[in-house]
């Protein structure tokens, strides 16, 4: 076994060296010297926008830091680079990552004071609390929101039924194509389709005793969320038509954009592509049924990490919980890709200059942060898998009790 | 001389791997590696220096690429099988303990915020802290505090100089800042990055005498189970940080036994069969066509159709599966568009069946037509002339004369092929990920092949379960080893019989 280890690895080498490529086996942290030197990992989005900020926190202390940019799959590709010794210093992500992070050893907390935690805003802070510890410093937030085309929609629909009859009544009129633009695709959408669900009494997880998600408890099969499936069957292809399954991640925001339809669910991300179709635009909070629950969405937090095997550690856990908690480093990653700030003074210095934003902040309000508990992985192909049995108009308690059935197979292992 | 200039070659990139590998051997203390390093790199050495063993030269260089790429990895893929590595059990038992006694540190309420410069003291790395409230200076180290005198302090608490202390700069000994635990009547003085202490409690403590976990807040404890690779409470709970451990067979026997996989397993292999043997024999069909057709003596312009034909084969076959995705979208797709029609291509099983064979046709005969194109240029045209001039149709010459001749020829490349598509991930995952799915099973769709069937079950259920996955790659290499064998086996006899 072991020898078979050592011919793996000798190969590898041999691979290494025959590529040519930077694949160089990296050293263990080593015992007694810190390289002096930061090495911070995050996608491309958010490698220019961080830059600037690194290499002056480089300067003022005295050390070199890198900025390193992975393309796909960094969350990945940083567990199993930090696993082998040749990961980052703090990498950069999403707080829903922090589950599996933790469970596998790869980041560590960060040690905020309690007033650098009172600069952040509550809901971002809780997303990033995991096991009763703060895990990331987190920097922005993510929400969905409902975006109208203004020209088309004058006022904000009070509730699903009504947004619903408006488009309705635009398609007849033969203004657009499709009644909402709420991506589903072919295998199904939790993220988008959650406020909806959640409106129509639909859960994931039950909650523990201290109000977190119980992964011991699915809840995709209960009554309740059948009974949500069943006003997703009604607004489906069977249906009024509202959701299909045609409408996608790569074509949603491009319809709207191309005015196509009156309304689109999607987040920050989009109104880059908005703007530039030239479309009049405003963003309310997702409407919920007439009577039902409040369309919750998920609410994402991006943050900073402090990985666990972090070659220089304590300039790890300087550069996370003292540095860019700071509300020009926010400022900077607002201006690479708009999404809300997570610190309240950096929220007060954008807002300003950017009258979306407030907008999303406040249709996120009752947003519930996305559960970060590593089962989280299993709910989205069986749920995501039910949602568009359902809006092609199958049965609502086969289609739940299945994805019900596959969430607590894989979860069994 | 060519043979010099081999055997520079050769000794001079064994050194450059030698040269190149040594330095991170040695820092990371791998001897075993290092040994076999070296043992490799003498036995090369030698084998190009002396003039004896000369078809060892020639073997030599095929043999270690063999081992390196082919024969280690399926080796790995094996080990890898009888463990629980995945998410969750990626690390060694000693790197959970560290991150759980990690997570309980609780800040000490009410404790004093502590300024932090990192100083040295006759080479030991001391904390030199700074109170912000009172101002009092101490220096921290491993035996605990003591007050610090004639100490310079800026304005934030910084440290400025101190008789005896030499400060450090940032990011230096990070490993010993990152150590140190100055011990006091509560807990430990901890840096909390490079510019603040903070007082912590640990709430769980590892004690190796019971090998467990005990929390002093509530008393809790967590023994550890080296079976599966977790610290668990007399409840049946365990801590979220698992290790990394052997599962002997345990892999292998839920491939049988679980329900949810031997359940699907018929069904997927059905398709899968169809799918590869479906593959390869309608893109050879549609490849040979083509060939056939332009190596007909009177075709013109036969350059100008042999680019057009390879086109699909020269773009992204990536891009062009999403492409192929897009375009079978019901509303916005451009085939229900040119076609004016509004069919559902990938929601009914047929559908999606037919589509997907559809798009690998489109992708797969551009090389079934190169290769035939070169097979058919070394059949001599001698042969059909000689078949034609004894009366024989054109299809009788070809079904007796030149296809026999082409599949000696094209056999290997068939089954390489059909061993390929057998396990043709991209098409399937970027086409419909295995859609659609039967209302009432969420499991397994219709157009799942094993690959893709598994790769869903051991990283997209969950986490990444690299045991539970190499344990089945073990099963899937198994099935098309086998089938390959059987196949080369009998082109070898029609060899024989046409040779």
């Amino acid at each position: 076994m072991r020898s078979i280890v050592a011919v793996a690895a000798l190969g590898l080498l041999l691979g290494a060296a025959a590529c040519g490529g930077d694949t160089t086996p990296q050293t263990q942290p080593s015992k007694d010297k810190g390289s002096g030197k930061l090495e911070i990992w995050a996608d491309p989005k958010r490698t220019a926008a961080l830059k600037p900020f690194a290499e002056q926190f480089g300067k003022e202390n005295g050390v070199q830091v890198e900025v390193k940019e992975i393309a796909e799959n960094l969350q990945q590709t940083f567990v199993t680079a930090s696993q082998q010794g040749s990961g980052p210093d703090v990498v950069v992500g999403a707080h829903d990552w922090i589950g599996n992070l933790v469970q596998n050893s790869a980041i560590d907390p960060v040690n905020l004071t309690a007033a650098q935690k009172s600069g952040f805003e509550a809901s971002a802070l809780k997303a990033v609390t995991f096991n009763g510890q703060v895990y990331g410093a987190p920097y922005a937030m993510e929400n969905l929101a409902l975006i109208r085309n203004t020209e088309l929609v004058p006022t904000a629909p009070a509730s699903i039924e009504d947004l619903v009859k408006a488009g309705q009544d635009l398609k007849a009129a033969g203004k657009v194509s499709e009644i909402l633009c709420l991506q589903v695709g072919a295998q199904g959408d939790a993220y988008h389709i959650y406020p909806f669900f959640a409106s129509a009494g639909g859960s994931l997880f039950g909650s523990t005793s201290s109000g977190d998600p119980d992964p011991k408890n699915v809840t995709v099969g209960s009554a309740d969320s059948v009974k949500a499936f069943t006003k997703l069957k009604e607004l489906g292809e069977q249906g009024s038509g509202a959701l299909k399954t045609s409408i996608a991640a790569e074509n949603s925001i491009a319809s709207f954009a191309g005015k196509k339809c009156a309304f689109l669910v999607s987040g920050p991300w989009a109104t880059k592509d908005i703007k530039a179709g030239g479309v009049k635009y405003d963003i309310s909070a997702v409407p919920g049924f007439a009577g039902g629950k409040k369309a919750t969405p998920f609410l994402g937090v991006q943050a900073f990490f402090v990985a666990s095997k972090a070659k220089s550690k304590a300039l790890a856990q300087e550069f996370v919980a003292n540095y860019v908690t700071n509300k020009d480093v926010a400022k900077a990653l607002y201006d690479a890709e708009p999404r809300p700030p997570a610190l309240t003074a950096a929220i007060a210095v954008v807002k300003t200059s950017d009258p979306d934003l407030e907008k999303f902040l406040a249709a996120g309000k009752d947003g519930f942060p996305m559960p970060a508990i590593p089962e989280m992985a299993a709910i989205w192909g069986p749920f995501g898998q039910a949602e568009v049995a359902v809006v092609k108009g199958e049965d609502p308690s086969t289609a739940a009790a299945a994805a019900q059935t596959a969430i607590l197979a894989t979860l069994k292992k | 001389m060519g043979f010099l200039i081999g055997r520079v070659a050769a000794v001079g990139i064994t050194a450059a791997v030698l040269l190149y590998t040594v330095p991170p051997l040695i820092r990371t203390q791998s001897w075993t590696m290092l040994g076999i390093l070296a043992a490799v790199t003498a036995a090369v050495s030698y084998l190009y220096l002396t003039k004896r063993h000369v078809p060892a030269k020639y073997l030599v260089p095929g043999t270690i690429f063999l081992l390196t790429f082919q024969v280690i990895p399926v080796l790995y893929t094996f080990t890898v099988a009888f463990t629980n590595y995945g998410d969750g059990h990626r690390g060694s038992k000693q790197e959970a303990v560290g991150a759980i006694e990690r997570e309980s540190l609780v800040e000490i309420p009410g404790a004093p915020d502590y300024a932090l410069t990192v100083a040295a003291r006759g080479g030991e790395v001391v904390f030199l802290l700074v109170d912000r409230e009172t101002k009092a200076v101490q220096v921290g180290t491993a035996e605990g505090l003591s007050p610090v005198d004639d100490a310079e302090v800026s304005l934030t608490g910084k440290v400025l100089g101190a008789p005896g202390y030499e400060i450090l700069p940032a990011g230096e000994r990070d490993g010993e800042v990152q150590a140190l635990a100055v011990p006091t009547a509560r807990g430990a003085i901890k840096s909390s990055g490079l510019s603040r202490a903070i007082e912590f409690h640990a709430n769980r403590k590892y004690d190796p005498a019971c090998d467990c976990i005990s929390d002093s807040g509530t008393g809790q404890r967590w023994t550890a189970d080296d079976e599966v690779g977790y610290f668990v409470a007399a409840d049946g709970t365990n801590l979220i940080q698992g290790w990394k451990v052997n599962v002997g067979l345990a892999n292998f026997t839920r491939v049988v036994s679980d329900p949810t996989i031997s359940g699907h397993f018929l069904g997927v292999l059905i398709w899968n069969f169809a799918f590869a043997l479906g593959s390869v024999a309608l893109s050879f069909a549609l490849g040979m066509v083509c060939a056939l057709a332009l190596h007909h003596p009177r075709m013109r312009g036969t350059r100008i159709y042999r680019v057009l034909l390879i086109l699909p084969y020269a773009m992204p076959s990536f891009a062009m599966l999403l492409v192929w995705r897009d375009m079978f979208n019901t509303d916005f797709g451009l085939i229900n568009r040119m076609l004016g029609t509004d069919i559902d291509w990938m929601g009914s099983p047929t559908g999606a069946r037919l589509s997907l064979l559809l798009v690998n046709l489109w992708l797969g005969f551009p090389y079934m037509f190169l290769v035939t194109t070169g097979a058919l240029q070394a059949i001599p045209r001698e042969l059909t002339e000689a078949s034609s001039i004894d009366g024989a149709s054109a299809w009788q010459g070809f079904r007796r004369v030149t296809l026999p001749l082409l599949l000696v020829a094209l056999s290997p490349l068939l089954i390489a092929s059909f061993a390929y598509n057998f396990n043709n991930f991209n098409a399937v995952r970027f086409i419909t990920n295995g859609g659609p799915y039967p209302v009432d099973n969420n499991l397994v769709g219709k157009t799942d092949l094993l690959i893709t069937y598994t790769y869903r079950l051991a990283f997209e259920g969950g986490s990444g379960q690299f045991g539970f996955a190499s344990a089945i790659s073990v099963f899937i290499f198994a099935i098309v080893a086998t089938i390959s064998a059987i196949a080369f086996r009998r082109t070898r006899a029609q060899e024989e019989v046409y040779s």
